[in-house]
């Protein structure tokens, strides 16, 4: 077996572009789920006008491809004077995008919670935004949190989008050396077993955030 | 007293339609200090209704409010804001916060919208639990609470915010007959305290015993209201009196 090839070629190509897919993964899951939090409350609880705004902008970023919304941002902003470079393109693209998918599932979540909770904070004097921020909101991230979960994951996995607009990461270091030396079958193995562990490694970390956001009354974790 | 010997609360000529249907009719009513005013009558008579108009959970189309003397702008947030948290409420379904244990549902209030700080706002919270006999149920959270302690923590809760009014809106009715006494008695030392309440009910025998005055709504509108003895008295006769025996009826089958 050809091991230099891994050893030498590979491996160190691949974990470079580790390290840029965990550089766009980090910071767009992170914001991505706070915004996507602010979208579903809004399109949930928000003034008519706010509302038909986050519902139009969640209509637009589920509705079109993100490779689509990736090129505007990266070659069509240009256009308007807005210069991004690749990274941030890609970033702000998986922001904008995981946070539309994120506000239908806290949407669901704050669906779920009792409005009666909402009559008992207005009652002793809460204003609608501390309802939501500290009443309300805690509870339907914690409804919410498995399929934001799930939007998280699927987020790794469209990272790989990034090398389309030049941000090379994992996948893009990869396609590089499968196309250079026309080894695709062993590179993209490879690559799958690179995504794999990190959604186990992130599996992991969300399953101990449920355990530590653990209530009685909602729901159990086996 | 700045205000003399006027009520604490006046409400006048609420009107108040939901879904085409006239749900309060010009209802008026006033309360003195200390005062303890039953609500009675059917169902969809309007009774929680009246009750969130007053507090403008439920915003009235016409109809005023005072308290002590003084008219309520509930248009300006900033005066709801502050007559809310002079007025308690309590929830039939008690409405706790599911995510906070018994003494943070009580504090929570105390810290975000009366911005004490934390220790004070705890220290406060765990009186008011003792005070209605869950000083050890402190760190439980509403899952674990059984009905009667669930509305207990909503009283405290209310009761934390130093009202000077309390509206409790079926306290009762969401309970098995069982822990209905354990409610019925806080309720029973807040009135002897001197607290200023209004209580809708179906729970005739102790309006009947604590009641300054019984008020009967029916189809949107007071009918009838006049001290408990008059009202419900054996042989007056009254649409509230018809009402109460065949709740007592109901309530004699059922045993």
């Amino acid at each position: 077996m050809d091991t230099a090839f891994y050893t030498d070629l590979l491996i160190p190509a691949l974990n470079r572009g580790l390290i840029m897919s965990i550089k766009l993964i980090i910071p767009s899951g992170i914001l991505g789920l706070m915004l996507g939090i602010v979208v579903g409350t809004l399109r949930t609880f928000g003034h008519p006008v706010l509302r038909k705004a986050a519902n139009g902008y969640t209509a637009v970023f589920r509705g079109t491809p993100l490779v689509v919304q990736l090129f505007m941002l990266y070659f069509g902003l240009p256009n308007l004077g807005i210069y991004l470079d690749a990274y941030s393109a890609a970033v702000v693209g998986f922001i904008l995008c995981s946070s539309a998918y994120h506000s239908e599932y806290i949407r669901g979540g704050l669906l779920s919670i009792k409005h009666g909770q909402v009559l008992a904070a207005q009652s002793m004097g809460f204003s609608t935004f501390k309802t939501m921020c500290h009443i309300i909101v805690p509870q339907a991230v914690r409804r919410a949190l498995p399929g934001c979960g799930n939007e998280i994951i699927y987020l790794i996995k469209y990272s790989s989008l990034a090398y389309i607009i030049t941000c090379i990461e994992l996948t893009g270091e990869g396609k590089i050396i499968a196309t250079r030396y026309f080894r695709f079958t062993e590179v993209f193995m490879v690559i799958g077993c690179y995504y794999l562990v990190l959604v186990t490694f992130v599996t992991a970390g969300l399953h101990k955030l449920e355990e530590k956001l653990q209530i009685p009354g909602f729901g159990t974790i086996g | 007293m700045t205000q003399g010997q006027g009520p604490i609360l006046r409400v006048e000529n609420i009107c108040k339609m939901l879904g085409g249907k006239k749900i309060l009719n010009s209802v008026s009513l006033s309360l003195n200090k200390g005062e303890l005013k039953v609500l009675i009558g059917p169902s969809g008579a309007g009774k929680s209704t009246l009750l969130q108009c007053i507090n403008f959970l439920i915003p009235p189309d016409r109809g005023q409010v005072w308290l002590e003397g003084t008219e309520v702008q509930h248009h300006r947030k900033r005066d709801l804001y502050a007559l809310r948290q002079q007025i308690g409420m309590i929830f039939q379904d008690f409405n706790l916060f599911d995510h906070l244990n018994a003494l943070e549902n009580v504090s929570i209030a105390l810290r975000k919208v009366k911005k004490m700080g934390r220790s004070a706002a705890r220290e406060r919270a765990l009186a008011q639990l003792e005070q209605v006999g869950l000083g050890d149920k402190i760190t439980l959270y509403p899952a674990e609470l059984s009905g009667g302690q669930k509305q207990r923590v909503s009283i405290a809760r209310a009761l934390a915010m130093d009202p000077k009014i309390m509206l409790l809106d079926e306290p009762t009715s969401a309970l098995d007959p069982e822990l209905i006494g354990e409610v019925l008695s806080v309720i029973r030392d807040l009135a002897r305290g001197g607290m200023t309440m209004i209580l809708a009910t179906h729970q005739i025998g102790f309006a009947r015993t604590l009641a300054d005055e019984v008020l009967f709504m029916e189809d949107g509108r007071i009918i009838e209201q006049g001290p408990p003895a008059e009202l419900l008295a054996p042989n007056a006769r009254t649409r509230s009196r018809d009402f109460c025996s065949k709740l007592d009826e109901l309530y004699e089958e059922n045993l």
